[in-house]
């Protein structure tokens, strides 16, 4: 578990002490948790989130190792750099957690989110969809005479903007997977 | 022993096979086929408790005077519900603990079913893992494996739960040598380099404390032993958390006394004023630190931790070292001879010279009565009457557990059981009963307060049934006193429910579970009546009725720092001298 170098430097945190809540920066990372596939592991992961009031902004979760029953959990979460330290560690310990890494730090990663939305409209709000959605690299993968649903890949700020761009012409409904991430390079 | 047997067979094997002697245990629907198993046998001990949350501090008791797992034994439903105070408590003071519960047939899970609890989903939090066994060939595996994450790495509660089809069925046994005991193996050794830094820090220290905790029980005996070495070869003071008392004796040259809320006036201004602290195996608990941002200001801070996730989770330190504190323990002291043995005399020497002022202080000291019992002269009758035996002491929670932790003396670990962190009112008398059972001959005394004791007080019927002696030592002040304290001093003196109006007859009560008791409200008859309870051959119950209002001094107020401390009116009058401004 390489990766849970406890930093020297990090900040102090105290659930019990009130303190400003702009006096430390705020910082978004992407942890990659490599877990045992066994029953209640999810429900381990996200009790020690909402247990320790810790945030959530994305999940995925997905078995990657089907012989040796390995999921791999990718969670977005924000907070403090003591906070973040504290979530890296506080996962760690669990025991059927093997790794842990924070892509934030450990380097250049890619991240990709893969979303569904319908479009409803006819005319030329209809064109302009289908156009945009070119634009985008978004295909469609179902089709009625008054919608769409386009199939679009890519990371969380290109699927917010092609969200934003849709909502004026119909967007009726949005699945998303949630982030899935790995690091560059061999 | 290994091949083909039932699930409930397979549940007594594996038990035998990790050498359990003593299970503490309550039958019921689900967990019926393991008692039968248990009923056909002589290897283990079944002590047979009144109410489940006794036996998990029952082993709770067991495994913290003994430094082996306790093991619990339940059904399912509110058996296994009862069980999760007590695991919590272990949970936060790192006991290890094995708790078994039934569960309905698998084909029944989710239905609602009689006595069906969603166990591990209740038990997930408070656990340090569980596991829903559904396949019999898996059960003796995952009881090997329940053990294993329980006693390695920071100790803790592990639950199995069991369903009764699981029980019935014929699977394969596994050994504990041929388990897959997963892939947790927790580091033990820390970074030697770090070792080698926090050594050059000790070399220069002026004023150095090895600030210690249950951690050093938890890792072994020999890692109180080479704390002493430390301690005594460097000169350095030493003081302790609530959980770590005995690591270093009471009567050692560097004791200093315990630290925290109330702890020492010496221990906490030498935390305060300290330009090294070494934490080893302590957390930084909030009743340690007090007020986070004025905590030991102008020191440099190390913190040896078998668990990451305790370094830097409240207090950012300088050095933070990963690994069994026994085990850094062993390579510091190594570093340290080989560099020398250095220190420095003359800065430790002025050091010493300060915490001789503070401790010149007498912060114990109370008001005497020739009248009325006080709690203090109780627990320092106490002391005197039973420090040379073989003695072991449990508490229940406030303020008789603090005057207890500053008046009792111990001189060797594993010899002090308290609920440290939960803070489980009802934990020592069970607890007592566990320690007990594991040290037949040994004086267990519980020391308790009234409203705690009679929160469960059924145990005492585990203790005659089980003809285990122990001394129930309550003080009895008719109030919740730590309640009625924090009353007295922040909310204006109104003593919101804070007292019982219908104390039962402790007396009465002793006799009416089958065995002694006695009560004592003079200063007097203490001593004959503490010579009573020791003497006594069976289970004893001594109501000590102590004076009512006193409160627990010193006192760090909760959100202040270490040095704005509260000392008891008998030692504080004219004399506010050293280490800051202390609030009167």
């Amino acid at each position: 578990m390489s990766a849970l170098k406890i930093k020297k430097g990090s900040t102090s945190h105290s659930a019990y002490e009130l303190r400003d809540p702009n006096a430390e920066v705020i910082e978004t990372h992407t942890l990659a948790v490599l877990v045992d596939n066994e029953a209640g592991v999810l429900a381990r992961v996200i009790g020690l989130f909402s247990g320790r009031g810790y945030n959530i902004e994305s999940l995925t979760v997905a078995e990657v190792d089907h012989k040796g029953h390995r999921s791999r959990i990718t969670v977005v979460t924000r907070g403090t750099p003591g906070v973040i330290e504290q979530i890296k560690a506080q996962l760690g310990r669990l025991v059927p957690v093997h790794e842990v890494h924070d892509l934030t730090v450990e380097g250049p990663s890619v991240e990709r989110e893969l979303s569904l939305f319908k479009v409803v409209g006819t005319g030329e709000k209809r064109i302009e969809a289908l156009r945009l959605a070119e634009i985008f690299r978004a295909n469609v993968v179902d089709s009625t005479l008054e919608s769409f649903v386009f199939e679009i890949t890519g990371t969380p700020e290109k699927i917010d903007a092609f969200a934003d761009l849709m909502r004026p012409l119909g967007l009726a409904d949005v699945a998303r997977t949630g982030v899935a991430a790995l690091a560059r390079g061999a | 022993m290994s091949g083909q047997m039932t699930g409930a067979r397979m549940v007594v094997q594996a038990l035998r096979d990790q050498g359990v002697d003593t299970v503490f245990g309550y039958p019921g629907g689900a967990v019926l086929p393991i008692y039968d198993e248990i009923f056909q046998q002589n290897d283990i001990r079944h002590i047979l408790v009144r109410h489940e949350q006794g036996a998990v501090h029952m082993a709770e008791g067991y495994a913290r005077s003994t430094g082996k797992p306790g093991v619990v034994l339940v059904t399912s439903g509110p058996g296994a519900t009862n069980a999760v105070t007590g695991l919590t408590d272990a949970l936060m003071d790192s006991i290890p603990i094995v708790v078994l519960t039934g569960q309905v047939p698998t084909f029944m899970i989710g239905t609602d079913g009689f006595q069906e609890a969603d166990t591990v989903g209740i038990t997930r939090p408070c656990t340090k893992h569980n596991w829903l066994v559904k396949d019999t060939d898996k059960l003796a595996e995952t009881i090997h494996q329940a053990f294993h994450v329980a006693t390695q790495g920071r100790p803790g509660p592990v639950l199995v739960d069991i369903p009764k089809d699981v029980q019935f069925a014929t699977g394969a046994y596994v050994a504990p040598k041929a388990a897959r005991v997963s892939h947790y193996q927790p580091r033990v050794k820390g970074d030697i380099e770090l070792i080698t830094e926090l050594v050059e820090m000790m070399e220069k220290a002026e004023r150095p404390i090895l600030y210690t905790g249950g951690g050093i029980i938890n890792s072994g005996p020999g890692a109180s032993q080479l704390l002493r070495e430390l301690a005594d070869a460097t000169g350095f003071p030493v003081t302790s958390t609530l959980m770590g008392l005995g690591a270093y004796p009471a009567s050692g040259k560097h004791w200093i006394g315990m630290l925290g809320m109330h702890g020492l006036y010496e221990a906490n201004l030498a935390m305060h004023d300290c330009d090294l602290m070494i934490n080893l195996g302590a957390r930084f608990d909030d009743r340690i630190t007090g007020r986070i941002a004025d905590f030991s200001p102008r020191s440099k801070k190390a913190h040896v931790d078998i668990d990451p996730s305790s370094i830097n989770k409240v207090i950012h330190v300088d050095l933070g070292i990963v690994g069994d504190v026994g085990h850094v323990l062993e390579d510091l002291l190594k570093v340290w001879k080989s560099r020398g043995r250095k220190t420095n005399k003359e800065g430790l020497a002025k050091w010493w010279s300060r915490i001789d002022q503070w401790k010149a202080k007498k912060c114990l000291t109370y008001r005497g009565s020739d009248t009325v019992i006080k709690p203090q002269y109780a627990l320092e009758r106490l002391e005197a009457l039973t420090k040379g035996r073989d003695r072991y002491v449990t508490t229940e929670v406030g303020q008789h557990q603090m005057w207890a932790a500053q008046f009792l003396g111990f001189d060797a670990p594993n010899r002090w059981m308290t609920s440290g962190g939960l803070g489980t009112m009802g934990y020592g008398l069970p607890a007592s009963i566990g320690v007990q059972v594991a040290h037949p001959d040994a004086l267990v005394i519980n020391v308790a307060g009234e409203a705690s004791w009679l929160m469960n007080m059924q145990e005492m019927g585990t203790a005659v049934q089980f003809r285990a002696p122990v001394k129930q030592f309550i003080l009895n002040n008719e109030r919740l006193g730590m309640v009625r304290q924090w009353q007295q001093l922040l909310h204006g003196e109104r003593y919101s429910h804070s007292w019982s109006e219908s104390l039962p007859d402790f007396v009465k009560l002793a006799e009416a579970f089958g065995c002694s008791g006695a009560k004592v409200d003079s200063p007097k008859d203490l001593d004959d009546a503490i010579m009573a309870m020791i003497e006594y051959d069976g289970p004893f119950i001594l109501d000590v009725l102590v004076e009512k209002h006193e409160n627990c001094f010193p006192m760090i107020p909760s959100g202040k720092p270490h040095n704005e401390m509260l000392l008891g009116d008998a030692s504080t009058e004219g004399a506010i001298q050293a280490g800051g401004a202390v609030l009167v």
